[in-house]
């Protein structure tokens, strides 16, 4: 019955085609259709913010999205921010500062705090807390994401 | 929670997009940020059967300043863009004290200014700063256009003056008249929620430094944003004493407003923060009035 | 020198894997010819169904098959009662009703499920879910826990004859005796409503079962693999050996997810052997809320009796405790509150009775915390009162009554949640209250900054509990090392980890007895086919049971190592060291051997293993404590609130915890901030609201409001460390320890804050609304 709708989309710097259904949500695409699955789904109503890429460099909840809204676009995921042997300097200092726990809610956190600190490169506590205040997690207590900010933002500076 | 299945089209013009509308009537939802409709959608609480997706429609992203010193907004607008905007700093500060409390930062990158208002949630923030500004709405449709006052857009809750074939395309705000202060303030549980109950107040001074007008608006508290007639009286031609506030604040949360009770407030917590917020509000407001003159 | 590693605040290994979304978590599996599971579930909270029609749903392309609670035949059972009933408790009343695959002539709970659909994918099932319709009479529903126990109140379990799911009774001395020479006795009513977990990844499971070969592998995002893989194979029909449970990565467990055999559980499984297809089922948020158990609800009537100088005589206690339309947990939490009633303090009198009630909601199962938080509520909220009324401090009344640290093992006289003996191995309170006072500058806000602050109209308050915590419970866990041919170390356990750095805290203790670096060893946890026998990670016993089965592991392979290595070196054992993966002649370290060579030594392809020896250099031991060991600590917070807009900010927040030697101090502080976070989100913000008619109003995160960084402070912690004595680490647990004192603290705290309010806080979770009907209630004193 539905309609069938062409994507073309680069993800990570490769350009990808594929046939979706409308409904489909850019998470689930990204996940399943591409198998890009360092992007997580906690929520689906744009709460938790587990599932934030980068949509044309800015921070979206792709939970909130529908795959054929990406035709022509570029996004960024977590998978393209760095490599296990080649970390991101917001990775490394995640991982210094114990910032991560479970893991799950962790890209969300990356994804939205690339732009941010490329905006902001030396935020202080108060605006780090404000600029991922749209990202839940239940494992950190937030506090260690916060000095791995303020760490990755210092180490960016210089 | 994932959509019933729908038609989409992605029209790359208003006028394709209107012809959509008009075509398909009720059946027809319209997509800008998605950031309200889309988690209805993923609870199914919204199943609409055609999606018309205004997202590719260059012709509705901008900000313009017009000839009376105030601004135009094309509806689908990013509110992040309209949040940085230097234009929008200068000829509607009250927007932009707004859209900090509105949502997320990932929010506000896909969510649109025109959605938000056309949405019309009782809590939003964009829906009361409208209001209170006096802005006015360009609508469209296949057949022609109208402007409509902010004032009278919002109808009910989640409910407009938009037929079905219309588009929101164009947000209108004047600039605030001289000697005017704003403010905006809202309460919510946590720091980026939906606010339990929420003002805001744009009022203007005389030469002789008593009220000449005040419009204060406060939203979250029933069904859409309500105008506090009876308080902008109480106000009207006095000097702004803290009693003179307290007292249109008394009269905007027992006569203006008649709020309900839902999980996160009773109706007398509401009418108590409309009480609060209104004065705290009329006082910022009147203190930034003085200092403009 | 050899180098030690435990105690090392050490960055974990496992990081970089999740770091760079390389992690697999349960939906990441991907299998050809997946389906994909929805489960119908009932809007109601208490009906009977006259009658299922699933026939459109079936037809609809893409979906492959319906099933309700007819179509499952003899496999439809009750799910097995995990926790029996104490029976060594006299006069114990006790009543096991357990869940059901799919409800059959009534359901119970509003999310109870009614049907399954197996289809090409979730979005299909889904619509298939819409097409099914149930006939449901609406019966009355029972939400409120004392209604429930009304004569004539509905029933949720017909064939009982009233909704008392238990009824057990405690004592300790005779607390009517010590009230009779109180001076002073303080009645109240408490109040504790329901939380959630909210992990951030819901539940889900993948079953794939190979028709060939005979075999089931599920992917679990459970806490509890082992136990899941042996009952699923008696519910299947299958042998042990026939089916393998994985947990990857999960992504938070927080106590649900040890909750087994749920409808889900047992259905995607049996749907994949019926269908001969692998079936994937990913739980969504919304789900999550009607379908994962949940818990805190009791009500409480309590007193203490106290002397004039703050000194407890007894603590009496009725209370109803609501777990939900069944109780496959048994006791657990209860008990658990029975058993921190008493808190950290020197009780000689206790009388608990306890009364378990069915309603129609959700299941409870401990939640991170477990009815722990419960208990102590009670106690520091009755204590705080008492304080009052006798003019004393929050710090004075707690120093007079703690149980002195010479005082250990302390006997409570009542049973725990593992119907064992209530013992506190260790402990010693004051310090850590004395270092949280200090850390904070409890004395001077009191005396300088409080009524500086005051004067200028804010209103600020401070507070400081105690606690204790049980933990570390056995049963037992069990592990096996191996070093393997490279020289690298593999480890493997049967708890399973959802992000308490297990890969690397346990290898720490590995390293330090096998010379070697910790990132050198390689962790598999909660995969049944590494180990197969343990229960899981729950109850704050992960550092404790297994780690020291992993210590016992780590020192006989150890053992091995220089035996061998002795030979090969020709060397006398006391003479070796081992550092940096190799066996060292001490003082000669030319003369060496590496111990990817003597694991090669040790499993010889040509010769003889000795008999009455095992080839390679592999240890698997077992650790099972006697009772659990007790955590403890104090915690202290400074809070602003605007008590026009009862909006509050935590100024301050200081934690100070013992929980014994720590195998990594960097992961211990991030489970306190975690648990704080959580514990805050008790307090003021989270709470599961159900109406009259059991229908849960705020199933959503838009709703259910957990914490983000705007509203949780930094919190300071501080160590104090009394050892336990019944393990060879000296740890005990910190997994929960976090959550629990701190729904009291925030009580006292926005007491002293609105000191002139005068206002008593009997409940929790508080909330904005809440705390202006209280204000709202009384005259502002002066």
């Amino acid at each position: 019955m539905s309609n069938l709708f062409n994507v073309t989309v680069t993800v990570n710097g490769t350009r990808y085609e594929r046939t979706v259904e409308p409904r489909l949500l850019l998470s689930d695409f990204l996940r399943h259709d591409l198998g890009l699955t360092g992007t997580h789904v906690g929520c689906e109503h744009g709460v938790c913010g587990a599932c934030t890429v980068l949509f044309d460099g800015e921070p979206v909840r792709s939970c909130l999205m529908f795959a054929v809204q990406a035709n022509g676009h570029e996004i960024l995921t977590v998978e393209g921010l760095g490599t296990i042997d080649d970390l991101h300097p917001l990775q490394k200092t995640f991982q210094e500062a114990h910032a991560v726990q479970c893991g799950f809610c962790t890209p969300g956190f990356l994804m939205t705090l690339v732009p941010f600190l490329e905006g902001n490169p030396n935020p202080t506590e108060a605006e780090i807390r404000e600029a991922i205040s749209g990202n839940l997690c239940r494992c950190t207590g937030y506090q260690h994401i916060v000095d791995a900010v303020k760490l990755a933002a210092e180490r960016m500076r210089t | 929670m994932k959509p019933a299945p729908f038609e989409y089209y992605a029209p790359t013009t208003v006028k394709e997009a209107l012809a959509h509308l008009a075509e398909h009537g009720w059946d027809a939802k319209v997509l800008a940020g998605g950031q309200s409709l889309i988690p209805m959608m993923n609870f199914r609480l919204a199943q609409p059967s055609v999606l018309v997706d205004l997202n590719s429609i260059p012709e509705l992203f901008y900000i313009r300043p017009d000839e009376n010193g105030g601004l135009l907004v094309g509806a689908m607008t990013r509110q992040n863009q309209v949040e940085h905007s230097r234009l929008v700093a200068e000829r509607a500060p009250l927007i932009q004290g707004a859209m900090p409390q509105l949502a997320t930062p990932q929010i506000r990158s896909r969510g649109t200014f025109g959605g938000s208002i056309a949405h019309a949630d009782p809590s939003a923030e964009l829906v009361a700063a409208s209001v209170v500004l006096d802005g006015r709405f360009r609508l469209r449709s296949h057949s022609g256009e109208r402007w409509v006052p902010a004032e009278e857009f919002f109808v009910g809750m989640f409910t407009t003056l938009l037929e079905p074939e219309e588009l929101l395309v164009e947000v209108a705000l004047p600039s605030m008249p001289p000697r005017s202060g704003w403010s905006f303030l809202e309460v919510a549980r946590r720091h980026h929620d939906f606010a339990l109950v929420g003002v805001t107040a744009v009022v203007t001074l005389d030469e002789r430094d008593r009220c000449q007008q005040a419009r204060l608006v406060l939203f979250s508290v029933g069904d859409g944003p309500v105008l506090a007639r009876g308080a902008a009286q109480v106000l009207i031609g006095q000097s702004p004493t803290p009693e003179a506030i307290r007292a249109a604040a008394e009269t905007a949360a027992t006569a203006d407003i008649d709020p309900g009770s839902d999980i996160h407030a009773s109706a007398e917590y509401r009418r108590h923060l409309a009480a609060v917020l209104s004065r705290r509000a009329l006082t910022q407001a009147f203190e930034r009035a003085m200092s403009n003159t | 020198m050899t180098k030690k590693y435990l105690g090392q605040r050490m960055t974990r290994t496992e990081d970089p894997r999740l770091l760079t979304g390389q992690a697999l978590f349960v939906d990441d599996v991907e299998i050809p010819g997946m389906l994909y599971a929805a489960f119908l579930r009932s809007d109601y909270a208490h009906a009977l169904i006259r009658s299922i029609d699933v026939s459109a749903a079936q037809n609809r392309p893409g979906v492959v098959a319906v099933y309700t609670a007819q179509d499952l035949g003899d496999f439809w059972q009750h799910g097995p009662p995990l926790v029996p009933a104490p029976h060594s408790v006299e006069g114990v009343v006790f009543h096991s009703r357990t869940q059901v695959p799919l409800a059959k002539d009534k359901v119970r709970y509003v999310g109870e499920a009614v049907a399954v659909v197996f289809a090409e994918s979730r979005y299909i099932a889904e619509d298939a879910l819409e097409e099914i319709a149930v006939d449901y009479e609406p019966l009355e529903t029972v939400a409120d826990l004392e209604r429930a126990l009304e004569a004539g109140a509905p029933l949720v379990h017909d064939d009982l004859d009233s909704n008392m799911a238990s009824h057990l009774v405690q004592r300790k001395g005779d607390y009517a005796a010590a009230r009779e020479k109180a001076d002073l006795v303080i009645k109240r009513r408490i109040v504790i409503d329901r939380g959630a977990a909210g992990a951030m990844e819901n539940r889900g499971i993948v079953a794939h079962w190979d028709e060939k070969s005979q075999h089931l592998t599920m992917w679990d995002t459970t806490q509890a693999p082992i136990p899941v893989r042996n009952g699923l194979a008696k519910i299947l029909g299958l042998s042990e050996s026939q089916v393998r449970v994985i947990a990857p990565f999960v992504g938070g467990g927080f106590g649900p997810k040890i909750m087994m055999f749920l409808a889900e559980e047992v259905l995607v499984p049996w749907g994949a052997i019926q269908l001969n297809r692998p079936i994937k089922w990913i739980e969504d948020r919304r789900e999550n809320f009607f379908a994962t158990t949940q818990e805190r609800g009791q009500t409480h009537d309590a007193e203490i009796a106290l002397t004039r100088d703050g000194r407890i005589l007894g603590v009496s206690h009725e209370f109803l405790h609501d777990t939900g339309a069944y109780n496959p947990y048994g006791l657990t939490i209860p008990l658990n509150t029975q058993s921190h009633s008493m808190s950290a303090y020197d009780v000689a009198n206790y009388y608990s009775d306890m009364k378990v009630v069915f309603t129609n909601k959700m299941i409870t199962t401990p939640v991170r915390g477990a009815g722990r938080p419960q208990g102590i509520f009670l106690m520091e909220r009755l204590l705080d009162i008492a304080a009052k009324e006798l003019g004393k401090d929050p710090i004075e009344i707690r120093k007079r009554n703690y149980i002195p640290p010479d005082a250990f093992p302390y006997n409570h006289e009542i049973i725990d949640q593992a119907f064992a003996p209530l013992v506190f191995d260790s402990g010693n309170y004051r310090p850590a209250l004395e270092k949280a006072a200090a850390m904070i500058g409890y004395e001077k806000f009191v005396k300088e900054e409080q009524p500086r602050l005051r004067a200028e109209g804010q209103h600020v308050g401070i507070g400081i509990v105690s606690f204790v915590e049980t933990t570390g419970v056995g049963p037992y866990e069990g592990s096996r090392v191996t070093v393997e041919a490279s020289g690298k170390i593999s480890v493997a356990t049967g708890v399973g980890t959802q992000g308490q750095g297990h890969f690397t805290s346990f290898a720490q203790i590995v390293a330090d007895q096998l010379g070697v670096s910790p990132r050198d060893v390689r962790l598999v946890t909660g995969d049944t086919s590494e180990f197969h026998w343990g229960t899981g990670t729950f109850a704050s016993r992960g550092s404790v049971v297994a780690a020291n089965a992993i210590h016992a592991a780590a020192k006989s392979v150890r053992a091995k190592i220089l035996r061998l290595a002795s030979k090969a070196l020709e060397t006398p054992e006391e003479e070796l060291e081992l550092d940096d993966g190799q066996v060292r002649v001490a003082d000669i370290p030319r003369q060496s051997i590496s111990l990817g060579e003597l694991a090669v030594l040790a499993n010889p392809l040509r010769g003889a293993v000795e008999p009455g020896t095992e080839p390679g250099l592999e240890a698997t031991a077992y650790y099972g404590p006697q009772y659990g060991a007790t955590a403890s600590g104090s915690h202290a917070m400074i809070i602003k609130v605007d008590p026009e807009t009862m909006m509050v900010e935590i100024k301050r927040y200081v934690a100070v915890e013992d929980c014994g030697t720590m195998l990594n101090p960097l992961i211990v502080e991030g489970q306190v901030h975690g648990g704080v976070a959580l514990g805050i989100g008790n307090s003021y913000y989270e709470q599961l609201i159900y109406d009259d008619n059991g229908q849960l109003l705020n199933a959503s995160l838009a709703d259910y409001l957990i914490p983000s960084a705007t509203e949780v402070p930094r919190v300071e912690v501080g160590h104090e460390e009394t050892r336990s004595p019944l393990n060879e680490l000296g740890s005990k647990g910190a997994g929960e320890a976090g959550a629990i004192p701190v729904p009291a603290l925030f009580a006292q705290a926005l007491e002293d804050a609105l000191a002139d309010y005068n206002v008593e806080i009997l409940e929790a979770p508080m909330s904005p609304n809440k705390l202006f009907e209280l204000l709202h209630g009384k005259e502002k004193e002066q």
